[in-house]
């Protein structure tokens, strides 16, 4: 479109200003991480100080071990029921899919004090499936309804004649389905990865004593509280956090934009 | 970042053209198509889901209905957690904040989006993809990180305050997130800065969409930038507006970490939060039945409004 060279030259002052403003917080954190003071020498050795002060080395551990487990195991479910209900008709089809819609709106707010009452009259809270299967509930949730459009937009013809050549119902699913859906699948893996590793009201409300179960938001939550000798090494503490999603999204970011934009658009 | 991206559409099923229900009774037929084994591969996902997020909704709506402090035992309490949450005054103002925070993450950064997008639609300017990376990045550092950054952003001896010092402005320093009168706004600002990036690059998106010889006719009869944007751009992302009000919306009333990790509520209860109330009530205060009550209100809240979202889209899309 035809436009002058003021407007042009407006709109760069806009995209600069307007990033500016979207990455300062962020930036401000990384830098501050890197600056000298009372406890910090500053430079990356601040990241070395902060992971033992802070035992970073615990919290990313077991925040890598959770997001594992929820993604392999919920993205697996989700690729069987999204199938199911993607391909498949059979009684109660829609029912059992209007049933898990309700857990994609469903705030963790609503369900994590029953679930810790009741996890803990069973001896489960403060251990790792108090973390991770309500987490896997939640995106399987997701997933399902994820992968159901995914697979519901394959061609149906391909289908027939993978039966037609005599493929198995789970032949069909693993080596002509999922290999076609495999833009979706890793979606899907990347948005459940950063929301499992994101998340915090879960492990906070999960794991009340166990500290070598915390993950990293929550590491960060309680050093923020008890660190209060200078802000160097809570930065830095708050930039090792962030860092595995944020090397995620530089690589896949148009799967992350993709997902949850399209999330709410796609059918 | 608990804010998880629940995309509220049920629209295949609603709009399944009649020839597909036609096609799904003849489809019953063929022997090829599988069906009961439909159940198999189903059942995992839903037993896990069932037992670890369906069965503790219902279980927080039976909670609900009772007086318990999580140890003893509990007293049957009807609906009266129910009036509480209506009648008590922190727990009414906790609703009021989040409509207050409605407007900080769905309102403003619509208007941001608005603008910006539309701006940037009109030329085709160098960089845009680096521009959408950079400014959706908010949206996948974990909260607790957002909330570390504008703390010290806030803080007494912070950036805005360094900043108002500078240019001589000293005697409107204060600390942010602890005065009355500003820490809800404060707060606020944190969630415009957060959901601003997300609306532009989701109304880009849909501008890209716009067929561009809908511009050329509207410049054929002399329409200005104004007259463009609301006669051709407006109307033709509508969808998006919908999409962008539901996610921000529900973000809104989904800002635990955020208020946990900023203002734990305060000053007062100033800027305390539905979502902040279930957790402060349950294993602060040890009103369980009282918590999930919220919680159960928090819910309703939250499928009203994606529900209504959806329609008034829908219709206004029609």
């Amino acid at each position: 479109m035809r436009v002058s060279t003021s407007e042009r030259t407006m709109n760069y002052v806009i995209l600069v200003a307007f990033a500016v403003f979207a990455t300062y917080p962020v930036l401000s954190i990384v830098v501050a991480g890197l600056q000298p003071d009372a406890e910090a020498q500053g430079g990356l050795g601040n990241l070395a100080q902060a992971w033992e002060i802070g035992r970073f080395g615990s919290y990313l551990r077991t925040s890598l071990l959770v997001s594992t487990f929820v993604v392999a195991v919920s993205t697996v479910l989700s690729v069987l029921a999204g199938f199911a209900l993607g391909t498949m008709r059979f009684r109660g089809a829609d029912a059992l899919f209007y049933l898990m819609l309700i857990g994609i709106m469903m705030p963790a707010e609503a369900i994590v004090v029953p679930l810790f009452f009741d996890l803990r009259s069973v001896g489960l809270t403060d251990t790792f499936w108090a973390i991770a299967l309500p987490q896997v509930a939640q995106s399987v949730a997701f997933g399902t309804f994820w992968l159901r459009a995914a697979f519901r937009s394959s061609s149906r013809s391909i289908v027939e004649a993978a039966r037609l050549d005599g493929a198995s119902t789970s032949r069909i699913l693993w080596q002509v389905l999922v290999p076609l859906a495999r833009p979706a699948i890793v979606t899907l893996v990347v948005l459940t990865f950063m929301w499992t590793w994101n998340e915090f009201l879960i492990p906070l409300v999960m794991v009340p004593t166990n500290e070598a179960l915390r993950t990293a938001p929550l590491g960060l939550g309680f050093f923020s509280g008890q660190y209060t000798q200078g802000y160097a090494l809570l930065a830095a503490g708050a930039t090792i956090v962030a860092l595995p999603v944020v090397i995620v999204y530089l690589f896949l970011q148009r799967h992350f934009i993709a997902g949850m934009l399209e999330g709410a658009v796609k059918d | 970042m608990a804010v998880r991206t629940r995309p509220p559409s049920e629209r295949p099923t609603r709009t399944r053209p009649p020839s597909e229900r036609a096609s799904r009774a003849r489809s019953l037929g063929p022997p090829g198509e599988p069906r009961r084994i439909g159940y198999l591969y189903v059942l995992p996902a839903f037993l896990v889901y069932a037992v670890f997020a369906l069965y503790p909704l219902l279980r927080a709506v039976h909670l609900s209905l009772f007086e318990w402090d999580g140890l003893t035992v509990g007293t049957w309490a009807g609906l009266s957690n129910y009036q509480e949450v209506l009648s008590d005054e922190r727990l009414r103002a906790s609703f009021g904040h989040a409509l207050v925070l409605m407007g900080f993450f769905a309102l403003v950064p619509l208007v941001v989006g608005l603008v910006l997008a539309s701006v940037l639609h009109r030329a085709s300017v160098r960089g845009l993809g680096f521009f959408r990376t950079v400014v959706f990045l908010p949206q996948v550092v974990a909260m607790v990180v957002i909330a570390v950054a504008w703390r010290r952003i806030y803080a007494p001896d912070g950036t805005i305050n360094s900043v108002l010092t500078a240019i001589g402005l000293e005697s409107w320093t204060r600390g942010w997130l602890g005065e009355y009168a500003f820490a809800l706004p404060a707060v606020g600002l944190i969630g415009t800065w957060f959901e601003s990036g997300l609306v532009t690059v989701l109304l880009l998106a849909g501008m890209g969409r716009i067929p561009r010889d809908l511009y050329e006719a509207a410049r054929l009869d002399g329409a200005g930038a104004f007259r463009e944007f609301f006669a051709v751009t407006l109307p033709s992302v509508r969808g998006e507006i919908a999409v962008a009000l539901t996610l921000t919306v529900i973000a809104a009333l989904k800002t635990f970490d955020l208020i946990y990790m900023t203002t734990s509520g305060g000053p007062g209860h100033q800027t305390t939060v539905p979502s902040y109330e279930v957790y402060r009530q349950a294993f602060e205060i040890g009103q369980v039945g009282l918590a999930c009550t919220i919680g159960v209100c928090l819910t309703v809240v939250i499928f009203a409004i994606s529900f209504v979202i959806t329609r008034v889209g829908d219709r206004v899309a029609d």
